[in-house]
């Protein structure tokens, strides 16, 4: 129960408290109290991160939208809308419900905004799959992403998944939607108009999710069981039917305003659509379509029952409004009019119980908050590569590399969900970035979510920077050019200095890159609080990018197409293993710096692929990312299940380590293949944009070679990596027998501090 | 030659389906609400994959209540031509226009790939400018295509030619190790004994260009367009 009592219960503090008195010159009622406090929250109103994320560049090559609850690009006609958002609580303490509801949010913040939502991608982060537990949540995770995503009929077009130890206890479900609309008909979430009409659509109103933003999303994470009430449960079925009854009843023109009642529900409705607006909203409470009886004033104001939302029509219209949305079985009832007071102002059975200033909602309070360099980086940043041993067989470690749950392949999961439904899906998932085709136009978007998590711990600031760098390069390799950014940023509690020290590190580093492509950052997410009982998750700035290919014909997959070819890599090879997978999979170990990022390399390199696949030199382009040099090689060999091409790489002669050479993730890397007549061509190229160029073998042959200094280093038959890079994640996960897990599994503990 | 495509509410595909004939094809498509019971003025009608109803009971087991669901029987039952795409052919299932019932797929996921399947039966109406024999490349994306049909029902299934499409090798070798779901005698596809009603679980309307990976599934709009014509 809500009394003014307890606003400390609710998440707000005494000074917070103070300030909602001196607002109303007076005590707030229940109801006032816990709409203040999921206004107020981190969740809602961003008060430790938004003077930290005005850093974020807005502007870019094609011009920007910022809405209410997504962002997005102009593209000709089109609008292109876009966000990434975190569901990472609710997934952890029930995983289906969890995932699906995240899917089922994101995608409103996309129709609501006028777009019809095209594709998703998932960014998804686990604790070790030798823990029950979290293969567990992988699965359940999975299963919520299939049951929402494809009942809605959006494809899941692509997304990541990695493992490592700091997310058992707080695992990461970071869902993007990505929408398109005729850019004149876009719409925003704001009431205005004296007079018009303030109407409820969806479904009904429940206790679900009640305090899900304020309390499971904005605190720190304990004895989650207890939580468990607060996670909402999804039907895609009524989503579906509501995505198809708004875009329906948006294009009649009578919808000045529409909101999703998401976080916060009809308390952040109410207060973001009249402050949008500049105006006042008064609704009767009585009105709300229920499916729950007894239901508190302050229950109703703060239900996150899904698949509502709030709409603003004009005056004389909500019949016609209404009868689109009860065509398609859903609920629709108008819940009071836009005033001029600017006042919110609740009335149940007619009594008044919410009367507050709509700005004083919604401007939240900032804080400054202080931070300190943590101090586990000097200790783990040093790492003396002679104390590393090398191993004596290099085909075994490839093969382990590719086994391992984070580089193996995610057919297992993307296999379960319709990555092709709408019919706009030209590359599949499984090649560096998915390409969906926009019908009507020669245009494609191109779309990614990229982070290495491992990286950020170990240096924040280059970290977050590679996230982006590599986020552009995947969307070259597919023939796209970068075009705008959503982040997701997931972190500890802000209110320890050393995890804000991280926050701060990887926004600016984000910050500086984007700046530096001139890749607006559009849309966006922050997750604090993700830590579990053993600390804070390993700083986790999820990467969701998207990019434009301007000819659909000239795009571009990572696999080997045929045999004879020449195989040409862009880019170097350094010494440094630090942070690489190679490390932490083989050695257990978690240590050194982030590699090196150079950013005028990366983009000449980007700039050369780019140029090289447009003119139609290219057969295929991939970029070396976790696993380095071979691995990126094996899966140029295999990604294509239909036909396997070999290679034979014997012009390295990089002078560093072996282990260096094959396995480390220097970045700045993208292996093309082509036909030896475009050689030339592409030299000229590279040689133009300053881009290190060098052929490195040919393709063919039922193997990958690799050759240094004529010593053969890796010979390993295709069927063999591709059984162990596809059937691994699988046989984790279905599996029980511990034993053949374990012998498999990375080792546990990585020794990090 | 007008095509009526169906909407029943939580149906997902109607839309690529539209886009197939209208687009590619070049045929004049409309929608057809699931409540609107005229359905004479059409050629063929399309039902759609998606989750009907969001399929929570069984699949399609709802949707064959809708009211537009009498005039399809009747309109097939007097010889119209009725495709039933995954969701559509459960629901012709369900409402007993085609013989059998659907299962969850036997690894009990929802698949959703490319795979081959081979045409059995190219004496239909949805299959004519087909060879016998001839592999397509076709996606599916289903949770429940695991046909299931008595032994009775599968004789005389196969006895009558209905059997159109079955699951196949990239090289046309029918097997189990091909087969994705579960579906017994590894059945893709079937006509009833009219051979005027179609059911498959794959999609051809998202094989229908060679962008999207292949064109195979082009081949059941191509033919149906040339059998109404020549009608």
């Amino acid at each position: 129960m809500v009394t003014s009592k307890n606003y400390r219960e609710l998440g707000l503090n005494a000074k917070e408290y103070r300030k909602i008195i001196d607002i109303l010159k007076r005590e707030p009622t229940p109801t006032e109290l816990a709409m203040f406090s999921v206004q107020w929250s981190e969740h809602c109103g961003y008060i430790h991160s938004r003077k930290m994320l005005k850093l974020l560049p807005k502007t870019g090559k094609y011009q920007t939208l910022i809405g209410e609850d997504s962002g997005g690009i102009i593209v000709d006609d089109l609008a292109i809308i876009f966000k990434m958002e975190s569901h990472n609580h609710p997934s952890q303490v029930e995983p289906r419900q969890g995932a699906a509801t995240g899917v089922g949010g994101i995608i409103r913040d996309i129709f609501t905004a006028g777009a019809r939502p095209i594709a998703l991608l998932d960014s998804l982060r686990f604790g070790p799959l030798s823990d029950p537990y979290n293969r567990f949540l992988l699965n359940g995770v999975v299963d919520g992403i299939q049951f929402y995503g494809n009942c809605v009929g959006i494809p899941t077009v692509g997304g990541e998944i990695y493992f490592n130890d700091s997310y058992s206890g707080n695992c990461l479900v970071n869902v993007m939607c990505i929408g398109v609309a005729k850019k004149d008909k876009l719409s925003r979430a704001r009431a205005f108009g004296a007079g018009n009409y303030i109407m409820y659509a969806g479904s009904s109103t429940g206790r679900d999710g009640i305090g899900g933003c304020s309390i499971l999303a904005s605190q720190d994470f304990k004895e989650c069981e207890e939580k468990r009430p607060t996670v909402q449960i999804g039907d895609p079925f009524t989503e579906k039917c509501l995505i198809e009854a708004t875009l329906e009843a948006l294009s009649t023109g009578y919808i000045l305003g529409i909101k999703d009642m998401g976080a916060a529900g009809l308390t952040c409705a109410t207060s973001e659509m009249a402050s949008a607006g500049n105006s006042g909203i008064e609704v009767e409470l009585q009105s709300v379509p229920r499916r729950e009886e007894n239901m508190a004033p302050w229950e109703v104001m703060m239900s996150e029952s899904q698949e509502r939302m709030l709409l603003c029509i004009k005056k004389g219209k909500e019949n016609y409004i209404k009868n689109i949305f009860l065509k398609w079985g859903l609920t629709a009832a108008v819940l009071g009019r836009v005033t001029t007071d600017n006042m919110v102002k609740i009335k149940d059975k007619g009594k008044v119980v919410v009367e507050v200033q709509a700005d004083a909602l919604t401007n939240t309070p900032m804080y400054s908050v202080s931070f300190k360099k943590p101090d586990y980086l000097s200790k783990i940043n040093k790492l003396n590569i002679n104390k590393i041993i090398q191993p004596k067989d290099f085909n075994q470690i490839l093969l382990k590399l590719l086994g391992s749950p984070s580089i193996a392949s995610k057919e297992w999961a993307y296999q379960q969900y319709d990555h092709m439904v709408q019919t706009n899906s030209v590359v599949l998932p499984g090649s560096d970035a998915a390409v969906l085709r926009l019908k009507g136009t020669a245009k494609a978007v191109a779309a990614t979510t990229d982070c290495n998590s491992l990286y950020c711990y170990l240096n924040p600031y280059r970290g977050a920077q590679i996230a982006v760098a590599e986020a552009a390069r995947n969307l070259v390799c597919s023939g796209a050019e970068p075009a705008a950014v959503t982040d997701c940023l997931n972190f500890g509690n802000p209110k320890k200095e050393d995890r804000f020290w991280q926050f701060k590190n990887c926004v600016e580093g984000i910050a500086s890159a984007c700046r530096f492509f001139h890749i607006p950052v559009v849309s966006g997410n922050v997750s604090f609080y993700n830590e579990s009982p053993k600390g804070a998750i390993f700083p986790t700035p999820a990467i969701g990018m998207i990019g434009i290919v301007d000819d659909v014909s000239k795009i571009c997959t990572q696999y080997f197409k045929r045999e004879g070819e020449i195989i040409v890599l862009l880019g170097n090879a350094k010494e440094e293993i630090g942070g690489s997978e190679y490390l932490k999979e083989i050695h257990g170990l978690i240590k050194g710096d982030a590699p090196d990022l150079e950013l005028h390399l990366e983009k000449a390199v980007q700039r050369t692929a780019g140029e090289a696949i447009r003119k139609g030199l290219i057969s295929s382009a991939h970029d070396c990312s976790e696993g380095g040099l071979a691995v990126a090689l094996a899966e140029c060999c295999i990604s294509n299940k239909d036909k396997f091409v070999g290679a034979i790489i014997d012009n390295l002669n990089f002078k560093i380590r072996t282990d260096a050479l094959l396995f480390g993730e220097s970045q700045s890397r993208i292996i093309l293949s082509c036909h030896e007549n475009y050689v030339e061509k592409l030299r000229i190229i590279a040689g133009k944009n300053k881009a290190p160029f060098r052929i490195i073998g040919a393709t063919g042959g039922t193997e990958l070679r690799i050759l240094n200094k004529d010593k053969e280093i890796i010979g390993l038959g295709l069927e063999k990596l591709s059984q162990k890079w596809r059937e691994s994640l699988e046989r984790y996960i279905v599996t029980q027998n511990s034993e053949k897990i374990s012998k498999d599994a990375p080792e546990k503990g990585c020794n990090y501090a | 030659m007008k095509f009526g495509v169906i909407v029943f509410p939580g149906s997902n595909c109607e839309q690529d389906c539209f886009y197939a004939i209208r687009d590619i094809l070049k045929q004049p498509a409309e929608y057809i609400w699931h409540k609107n019971t005229k359905v004479d003025a059409y050629d063929c009608l399309v039902l759609p994959g998606g989750f009907s109803y969001g399929d929570y009971l069984r699949t399609g087991a709802v949707a064959r209540f809708s009211p537009v669901m009498k005039s399809v029987t009747r309109f097939a039952h007097r010889g119209g031509l009725v495709i039933g795409i995954c969701n559509g052919f459960q629901i012709l299932l369900e409402a007993g226009l085609l013989p059998g019932a659907m299962l969850r797929n036997k690894n009990l996921h929802f698949i959703c790939k490319h795979v081959h399947i081979k045409l059995e039966n190219n004496a239909t109406p949805f299959t004519n400018l087909g060879k016998r024999d001839q592999i397509l490349k076709i996606p599916i994306a289903h949770n429940e295509g695991n046909y299931y049909i008595d032994t009775k029902g599968l004789k005389n299934l196969t006895e009558n030619k209905q059997i159109v499409f079955r699951y196949c090798s990239e090289q046309g070798e029918v097997g189990d190790r091909f087969n994705p779901n579960g579906a017994i005698g590894n059945v893709a596809g079937i006509i009833n004994k009219q051979g005027n009603v179609l059911g498959m679980m794959p999609h051809p309307e998202r094989s229908a260009e060679k962008l999207l990976g292949s064109d195979h599934g082009s081949l059941i709009f191509k033919s149906t367009l040339k059998w109404l014509k020549g009608k």
